[in-house]
């Protein structure tokens, strides 16, 4: 292999095995009786059963969480790496570092390997900071000697100095990230593999980090793999990037690239399909939505199919929710403005229509579908028959981007400053 | 630059090379242990001396005074301590070790590092409290006149063993405790059994001759004996037969365990 190969994958595949309960449930009297029954499952299906306090209908499912991944990363390159959740991000890095073993495939590694999966692993919340920084380093692999003689570079980059000595849980959580990081960012790993920890921290932070690995990046040539929901600092940082999508690579290519392919990825599509009662009235056979990579602005595109028995103006009505089923918005193809009714003809007839989502918060949206005769009855209310997810990446590093989970709603709304001057003192 | 090969299956031949990496790793982790022991504790350290006292006390009322088991010349209190010195490493350490995997598991699961370290960091823990521990025993033979004689040259062996045992057992428990919780309500089971069982109260000559052998096969009957014969001035003697036995249980023993450790280690991070 040659020396510019930092780190060479090759079909690599991880298998998990993920037990399902019995649908009976879970309660106090399941519990119980499941205990009661356990020892003499012991002796039926030896101990795999009983062990996993599985039910005797449990059944179980092969998960692989990696499939087939092959890449190179050559030595000095920073490589991105990014995917939803559950993509297996996490699971690649915790190969790469040896916490769990590949089923499949194999890994080719030259030079030391320091992985930063979780800041402050190893901390002790009773230990001071002083005390945390050589338990941390010494985790992380440092030897005493070199913690010693990097003690205080480690100490100015956190900037806890007037702290070091009080117990580590009394630090503000700011505090705490700041000296975990400090710790991981003084190690000298030929291969630096971190996940996802910039996600935590205010914004100097963030930069204080990303500048950190920019120098070692660039001044010390290490070889760094990258993971982030975080587009515009994969951007800056990285000179390539992986997209992995439920295990496998689906693009490896510069961040714009992959940029692109992601934000498109991020829109689930649903969709359904069903036979209508057949009472002699017009009915929605079939709907669907997708991401609408068409008009430019951030939307979905949903499909609707409506079968008619005869020539008629129809209405359609879209309601939106959000995950908990509180109500968003509502909007109409004719219901609000008659002019805007769709002219139904006998058989099938498609329907499309755009719903702008760019100031939607991210997180999961329900929709439900109403064809009506406007005043007059209700052909069809479907109920939650759509569902997809809204995942906007922020547009810089300064920039963020509503979450469904603040609790402030699912709108994004736009403010426009109009004045601002200071006042002067009188 | 050393290269690595991850494979499935595949054992580490670096996995040597990496525990003498890591070699700080077992110290700082003990050091880790015993601070917070000690934190924000008033008595702190002199912890580690009552305990064992109170221990004796209780032994010399309940067994000598009370039981009035015999002693041999020996002064109750010696007798005794000198055996619950090395039980004691060896349970404090076994219970301790036994559940160090899942009590470690934030750092199983995102931080590689040999896993055998952290079992063997809960023995070294034990095996300080030990060193505490026997000042106090030093203590005691000044007290009652009784120091030893040139037998105690041979006490680093009988401490070795000790830690073999430890060791062993650890391992063994760690991996197990792992995937078969019950080993948590096992472990303080087999504990307070084996105080019986063992010879601390008394000592192994009231076993029945015929019995000596089968009992020998309790690895801390030797490490006892052993303890005894070199402290106890000729007052205790060594059946041979029985102490290679349990010498040959303990090296069967931790070489069991860590064959076993690096078996299911790979498995560790998974099943947590």
């Amino acid at each position: 292999m040659s020396d510019d190969i930092a780190i060479r994958v090759e079909n690599l595949s991880k298998r998990y095995i993920i037990r399902h309960q019995r649908a009976g449930g879970n309660g106090l009297r399941h519990v119980l009786q499941d205990m009661a029954s356990a020892p003499f499952r012991l002796f039926k299906r030896g101990t795999n059963g009983a062990l996993h306090g599985g039910n005797v209908d449990a059944t179980s499912e092969e998960f692989w969480a990696l499939n087939n991944v092959s890449f190179e990363v050559n030595r000095g390159q920073v490589v991105g790496i990014i995917g939803r959740n559950g993509a297996g991000k996490s699971t690649l890095l915790k190969v790469l570092s040896r916490i769990t073993e590949p089923t499949k495939g194999r890994i080719t590694i030259n030079g030391r390997v320091a992985s930063l999966l979780e800041v402050g692993t190893g901390f002790h919340f009773e230990l001071t900071g002083r005390e945390n920084i050589y338990l941390n380093g010494a985790i992380l692999g440092m030897t005493h000697s070199e913690i010693k003689s990097k003690f205080d570079e480690i100490v100015d980059f956190a900037e806890i100095e007037k702290f070091l000595d009080t117990p580590v849980k009394r630090y503000s959580s700011g505090m705490y990230i700041r000296l975990a990081f400090a710790v991981a960012a003084h190690l000298e790993p030929e291969i630096l593999i971190v996940d996802e920890v910039l996600a935590v921290g205010d914004m100097q932070f963030q930069k204080k980090c990303l500048g950190k690995m920019q120098e070692v990046s660039q001044k010390h040539g290490r070889t760094i793999l990258f993971v982030s929901h975080n587009m515009p600092v994969i951007q800056t940082l990285c000179s390539r990037c992986i997209v992995l999508r439920q295990g496998q690579v689906v693009i490896d290519a510069s961040p714009t690239e992959a940029k692109s392919y992601y934000m498109m990825e991020t829109i689930q599509a649903s969709s359904f399909e069903f036979r209508p009662p057949a009472d002699g009235k017009a009915h929605i056979t079939a709907g669907s939505v997708a991401s609408d990579t068409e008009s430019g602005r951030a939307a979905v595109r949903i499909d609707v199919t409506v079968e008619s028995p005869s020539e008629q103006k129809l209405s359609l009505d879209v309601r939106l929710e959000d995950r908990s089923g509180t109500p968003i918005g509502y909007g109409s193809l004719g219901s609000l403005d008659k002019n805007q009714m769709i002219q139904m003809y006998p058989g099938m007839n498609s329907v499309s229509l755009l719903l702008p989502i760019d100031q939607l918060a991210n997180g999961s949206y329900f929709v439900s579908l109403d064809l009506i005769v406007p005043s007059v009855e209700f052909l069809d209310r479907l109920e939650h028959c759509l569902h997809f997810d809204v995942e906007r990446p922020p547009t810089s590093g300064n920039h963020h981007v509503t979450l469904q989970e603040w609790g402030k709603g699912s709108v994004e709304l736009t403010l426009s400053r109009i004045r601002h001057e200071p006042l002067a003192a009188n | 630059m050393q290269q690595l090969v991850i494979e499935a299956g595949r054992t580490e031949r670096h996995y040597w090379r990496d525990l003498w990496r890591y070699r700080e790793l077992f110290y700082f982790l003990a050091w880790r242990d015993i601070l917070v022991r000690y934190k924000q504790t008033v008595v702190g350290v002199a912890w580690s001396l009552i305990r064992p006292f109170l221990s004796m006390v209780v032994f010399t009322l309940i067994f000598g005074k009370v039981a009035h088991l015999p002693s041999e010349g020996v002064p109750y209190p010696i007798l005794v301590f000198t055996a619950l010195l090395p039980w004691q490493f060896f349970s404090n350490s076994f219970s301790e070790s036994g559940n160090s995997l899942v009590a470690n598991s934030n750092l199983i699961s995102k931080i590689y590092f040999p896993r055998l370290i952290v079992p063997a960091g809960s023995v070294v823990v034990g095996f300080i409290d030990f060193l505490i521990s026997c000042v106090f025993l030093v203590v005691l033979m000044i007290w009652f006149h009784f120091l030893p004689d040139w037998r105690v040259l041979t006490l680093p062996l009988f401490i070795i063993l000790a830690i073999a045992a430890s060791l062993g057992t650890g391992f063994l428990l760690a991996a197990l405790s792992v995937e078969y919780r019950d080993f948590r309500f096992i472990v303080p089971f087999i504990v307070q059994f084996g105080l019986y069982v063992s010879p601390v109260g008394f000592s192994s000559k009231m076993i029945p001759a015929k019995w000596r052998l089968l009992y020998s096969l309790n690895p801390m009957v030797g490490v006892i004996d052993g303890f005894r014969w070199a402290l106890l001035r000729g007052h205790a003697t060594l059946y041979i037969p029985g102490f290679c036995l349990s010498f040959g249980v303990v090296a069967v023993l931790l070489v069991t365990a860590i064959w076993y450790f690096r078996r299911t280690e790979r498995t560790f991070a998974d099943i947590i």
